[in-house]
């Protein structure tokens, strides 16, 4: 990416904790004006490094980190503008510390062409807020039914595939793809539902489900076809990447599938690590998602996976509805939650605080591990040395806050934590060496 | 809400969405609600069965899913208690034009309403209603969830036939899993020191039972010598295109109460049905017509019960739950 704007005459991160995949220092972090660290290091001369009128950050009890990288983002657009755009939601990933988004294909019309590929990758840049990345669909129109162009995709830098908001349900289909994409050294990404298990669920099946009344999807939807895709995997060679894992079977499953060496990766997303399907009692559609918010095994199941390593990553499903269409029905209000302005907090506060991961691993599954799956890793998530390119998250891990729907730069107000109190905040974002988030607010 | 309604009322409405509403001791909410049923029969059995109670209130009935009966019952309960009715049925609202839910009930309580009687094919809705409402909100049936006066009805009408529910013996038959009647009922007698048996197979159970104080049978034979009140559920058709079961007719040979099972019953025991009845299917026609069968008066209750209920959200200052946070 280039700078959004060159009015800069270079910035000091100064007072700051720098933690990246190769460990922690504390030290202040030189950014000149094209958007490349100058110098990182303690009592760093400004001068000489021709920084003299820098402007300075302030990072005092803070970590400095690489920008966050999110593998799975919903922005809407084309299509659904009244729920997202893709300013809007790379406004929030932003000030949640992200500095590259994954986004979803499942748009009107699906991303399933270069030419809506370039749309939105144009639309990212435009905005300039965060480094706006694609996922192809892997089937055209996400039908299903055939292969889409990948190759045609993959030479516009699009490195991951997926049919989000559905598995691919045809085996045969999907050998192929696998096959297909292993020759262009791609990797695809799955939502994992067997639809003749769980058409017309509409939450976990189980004790709440029965007691609610509401239609259920069993935890085995979501396993057979993590099993499914291990065993392509298998049999194909194929990198398959397991897109928000919830349950404890699947997470088991993904154990052993790494346990024997195949190429297989994961990610969790926040609400499964930290919701369970007792918020249903409510009926209240901002708890609908899709997989569903399971049971407390689950959620201990998820936690202890991103603590083994067996899930990879930490990624939002950041799916952003508007209230209209969130105030229907239970059974008949739309999948999906909001996710990128509180992800981190949530890992901070649910993980980090009780002591089950560190900040710096926390940052592993939200950063450079993420990068390293969407094919990012040369350009986000990677060490803060010299030379690299200034895409920063500046992180105060104490400061408290609370949820406030009113208050988030997404266009829609589904958030399940609304009036939750989280600690762990972002004070700057920098994408290019330019702030897009200071002292906790969008610049632009 | 209007001035007036608010006027009335010191703070948020009470609810009965479903059968826990009646408060922390259920036992003696749904006791409360059957001895004003006992007075509101006695006006039902008058030349003019008619009390000023809830003059000058009005009952909406906001009924999203056909249901004759019971939104009559509920509209001649209003009526014998005096209260204004309206009746808001889906086919002739906007809500098919893509109004949502929320419109409607922001609609609704424009007009000034006290409460408001929700019928819905989705479970959960009238909770909905209630975060969007002061007016008080009465489930008349949601999805697969509650019908809470049905089963207080069906409580008054063991009652009234077999005395007390201490150590009774029910047998809950049928298609549990889509049964809104059957939770509710679950809850109601068992609260009351039933027993309670749900009979079925499998895939006609909810998934889990967790938390439900109830034994599971998949031997209706085996239980109906031991049962005090056989209570029946509609089986529908749609079950078997589901694959839930192979066919109605093996349904009626495994868990029909056939004239022969019902043989096997005490000869005391109730034979009681939600209604509308499926002759020949979970219930032969006869047995619907014997003197133990008192599905006649569940209906006849009805009435009677939607009163009670009616004249302690709206009538008294009995303090319910019900209430959203
Ligand atoms: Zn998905």
């Amino acid at each position: 990416m280039t700078p959004p704007s060159t009015t800069s005459t270079g910035r000091l991160l100064q007072g700051g904790r720098v933690v990246d995949a190769t460990g922690e220092q504390v030290a202040d972090v030189a950014v000149r004006p094209d958007g490349t660290i100058a110098a990182v290091g303690t009592d760093l001369d400004l001068t000489a490094l021709g920084l003299a009128d820098a402007d300075v950050l302030d990072c005092a009890g803070c970590v400095v980190a690489p920008g966050l990288v999110d593998l799975h983002t919903h922005l809407r657009e084309p299509g659904r503008e009244e729920a997202e755009t893709i300013e809007t939601g790379s406004r929030a990933a932003a000030l949640g510390g992200y500095t590259a988004v994954v986004a979803m294909p499942n748009t009107e019309p699906a991303i399933d062409s270069a030419g809506i590929v370039r749309q939105v990758l144009e639309a990212g840049a435009e905005a300039g807020l965060c480094d706006v990345r694609v996922a192809g669909s892997i089937t055209a129109g996400r039908r299903g039914e055939a292969l889409s162009p990948m190759a045609e995709m993959a030479d516009l830098g699009v490195q991951i595939f997926t049919d989000d908001g559905n598995g691919v349900q045809d085996d045969r289909l999907m050998r192929r793809a696998l096959e297909y994409a292993s020759g262009l050294d791609l990797t695809l990404a799955q939502h994992c539902e067997v639809e003749a298990l769980s058409e017309g669920g509409h939450m976990h099946e189980g004790a709440w489900s029965s007691r609610l009344g509401i239609p259920g999807i069993p935890a085995e939807a979501e396993e057979l076809m993590v099993f499914r895709d291990i065993a392509l995997s298998r049999l194909t060679g194929a990198r398959v990447h397991f897109q928000h894992l919830s349950t404890a079977g699947a997470v088991e499953l993904v154990r052993q599938a790494k346990a024997k060496g195949l190429p297989v990766t994961a990610e969790a997303t926040p609400h499964h690590f930290t919701l369970t399907h007792a918020e249903v009692a409510s009926y209240d559609p901002t708890f609908k998602v899709n997989p569903p918010l399971r049971d407390d095994d689950d959620v201990a199941a998820v936690k202890a996976g991103l603590v083994d390593g067996t899930i990879d990553a930490i990624a939002t499903d950041h799916a952003p509805h508007t209230q209209e269409v969130k105030e229907a029905p239970f059974d008949e209000a739309p999948c999906g939650m909001l996710g990128l302005e509180t992800a981190l907090a949530l890992a901070i506060t649910e993980l980090v605080e009780p002591g089950l991961l560190t900040l710096p691993e926390v940052l592993a599954l939200m950063s450079w591990r993420p990068a390293a799956i969407a094919g990012l890793d040369g350009v986000h998530g990677g060490p803060v040395v010299a030379d690299a390119p200034a895409h920063l998250v500046v992180i105060d891990p104490e400061e408290e806050w609370t949820v406030e729907p009113a208050h988030l730069a997404s266009r829609s107000r589904n958030t399940p934590y609304a009036g939750r109190t989280v600690r762990g905040r972002v004070r700057h974002t920098l994408l290019c060496g330019e702030p897009t988030v200071r002292d906790g607010k969008a610049t632009r | 809400m209007s001035p007036t309604a608010a006027a009335r009322r010191a703070g948020p409405a009470r609810n009965l969405l479903g059968i826990d509403d009646l408060g922390p001791d259920v036992a003696s909410g749904i006791d409360e609600v059957m001895g004003l049923t006992d007075s509101f029969v006695e006006v039902s059995e008058r030349i003019i069965p008619k009390v000023p109670t809830l003059r000058g209130r009005t009952v909406v009935s906001l009924f999203f899913e056909d249901s004759t009966r019971t939104r009559l019952s509920f509209e001649t309960a209003a009526k014998r208690l005096s209260a204004d009715t309206m009746n808001f049925s889906v086919s002739t609202s906007s809500v098919k034009k893509g109004e949502s839910l929320r419109d409607t009930i922001e609609t609704i309580e424009a007009m000034g309403v006290d409460a408001i009687v929700v019928r819905h094919g989705s479970s959960g809705v009238p909770r909905q209603v209630a975060r969007w409402t002061d007016a008080a909100v009465v489930n008349a049936g949601d999805g697969w969830h509650e019908h809470p006066t049905q089963a207080l009805l069906d409580c008054y009408t063991i009652r009234q036939h077999a005395g007390s529910f201490a150590g009774k013996h029910i047998a809950i038959v049928g298609d549990v899993k889509h049964s809104r009647v059957a939770r509710s009922n679950v809850a109601a007698f068992t609260a009351l020191g039933a027993e309670v048996t749900l009979v079925a197979p499998p895939t006609l159970l909810p998934p889990s039972l967790e938390g439900w104080p109830v034994r599971v049978s998949h031997d209706l034979d085996g239980v109906l010598p031991h049962t005090d009140v056989c209570y029946l559920l509609r089986m529908q058709r749609e079950r078997m295109t589901e694959a839930l079961i192979p066919s109605l007719r093996e349904y009626t040979a495994t868990f029909g109460l056939t004239t022969r099972r019902a043989d096997r019953l005490p000869d005391d025991a109730l034979i009681m049905h939600p209604g509308p009845m499926n002759r020949g299917v979970e219930i032969a026609a006869e047995v619907a017509d014997r003197p133990g069968a008192v599905i006649v008066d569940q209906v006849r209750n009805g009435v009677a019960v939607r009163m009670a209920v009616l004249f302690l959200l709206l009538g008294s200052g009995t303090e319910w739950g019900g209430e959203d946070a």
